[in-house]
């Protein structure tokens, strides 16, 4: 489900109005999905604190945020933009790519949480293509 | 059997209790078919479904969001029993209406994103994964009978 040319410019609106709260939304999503899926914990088993909003929490999220957001602006050739972290995750995170769905479900939800009159279904659609699409070029590497 | 905390209980029965059953039916039916188009091909007879300003403004749709959520009632009323309460809805989606269960989950995704547009910070981690959990053991009630 390829993005179209329209999905990336509602794309690129919506960040337009979220981008100010990136890292909020970073942050609140990765705590979310340590709570709501718990068996995501065992990714971050060397942090002193899993618990939504903690310092290990809020810097992460706003790592996996930031590079969302220049995801976003390279939104043209996600390969391309992509190719580093695909490496990164294939040879040393070695995340399950089944976890990329996970996170993209609770970006949503904070999304929806924080911007409900923006988050249209069109809008909501839009995204979830876009985070379908990441997490694909993300696990490129994986084999 | 399932086993529910005391906040899990008590979250539902709030969600529930205080829920407009009309508009978050209709907003998170319109939502699934809007986001997951495939889901329209159980609503072949609902009319106008091509856009969605049709599938949002489709009195049909508005109507059996309804409809749906208050199939919810009853698991909501039924906690500690909700496989049983949805053993003859389930054989009803399998034989009857041969609904693929994966779209439940989609459903069920898009409803908790409109009840958390909703709440906004009201829906807090622990309320989500009261929700999603509930959501959870609705979703394998309904498929328990498919063979």
């Amino acid at each position: 489900m390829s993005l179209t040319v329209q999905d990336m410019a509602v794309v690129k609106g919506l960040w337009a109005k979220i981008a100010s709260k990136a890292d909020d939304i970073g942050a609140e999503a990765l705590g979310r999905m340590l709570t709501v899926y718990p068996q995501t914990k065992t990714y971050f088993s060397h942090w002193s604190d899993l618990s939504p909003g903690s310092a290990p929490v809020k810097k992460h999220g706003k790592t996996i945020m930031g590079a969302v957001s220049d995801a976003v602006s390279k939104i043209d050739d996600l390969p391309a933009a992509l190719s580093q972290l695909s490496e990164l995750h294939a040879s040393k995170l070695r995340v399950d790519p089944a976890n990329f769905k996970i996170l993209a479900h609770n970006i949503i939800v904070v999304v929806a949480m924080l911007f409900p009159a923006d988050f249209t279904p069109e809008v909501h659609m839009s995204l979830d293509k876009f985070l379908q699409n990441l997490a694909w070029c993300l696990a490129e590497r994986y084999r | 059997m399932v086993e529910w905390t005391e906040f899990e209980r008590a979250t539902i029965q709030d969600i529930f209790s205080k829920m407009d059953y009309e508009s978050v039916g209709h907003n998170a039916l319109a939502r699934c078919l809007v986001v997951y188009p495939w889901t329209q091909r159980y609503f072949g007879n609902f009319g106008n479904l091509y856009n969605a300003a049709a599938i949002m403004g489709n009195p049909l749709v508005a109507a059996h969001g309804t409809v749906v959520l208050h199939g919810l009632d009853k698991a909501v009323k039924n906690m500690d029993n909700i496989k049983a309460t949805y053993a003859e809805l389930s054989v009803l989606h399998s034989e009857k209406l041969h609904v693929d269960p994966d779209n439940f989950r989609l459903l069920a995704d898009c409803l908790t994103i409109v009840v958390a547009a909703r709440l906004g910070s009201g829906f807090t981690p622990d309320v989500q994964a009261a929700f999603q959990k509930f959501l959870a053991v609705v979703i394998s009630a309904l498929t328990k009978q498919y063979h």
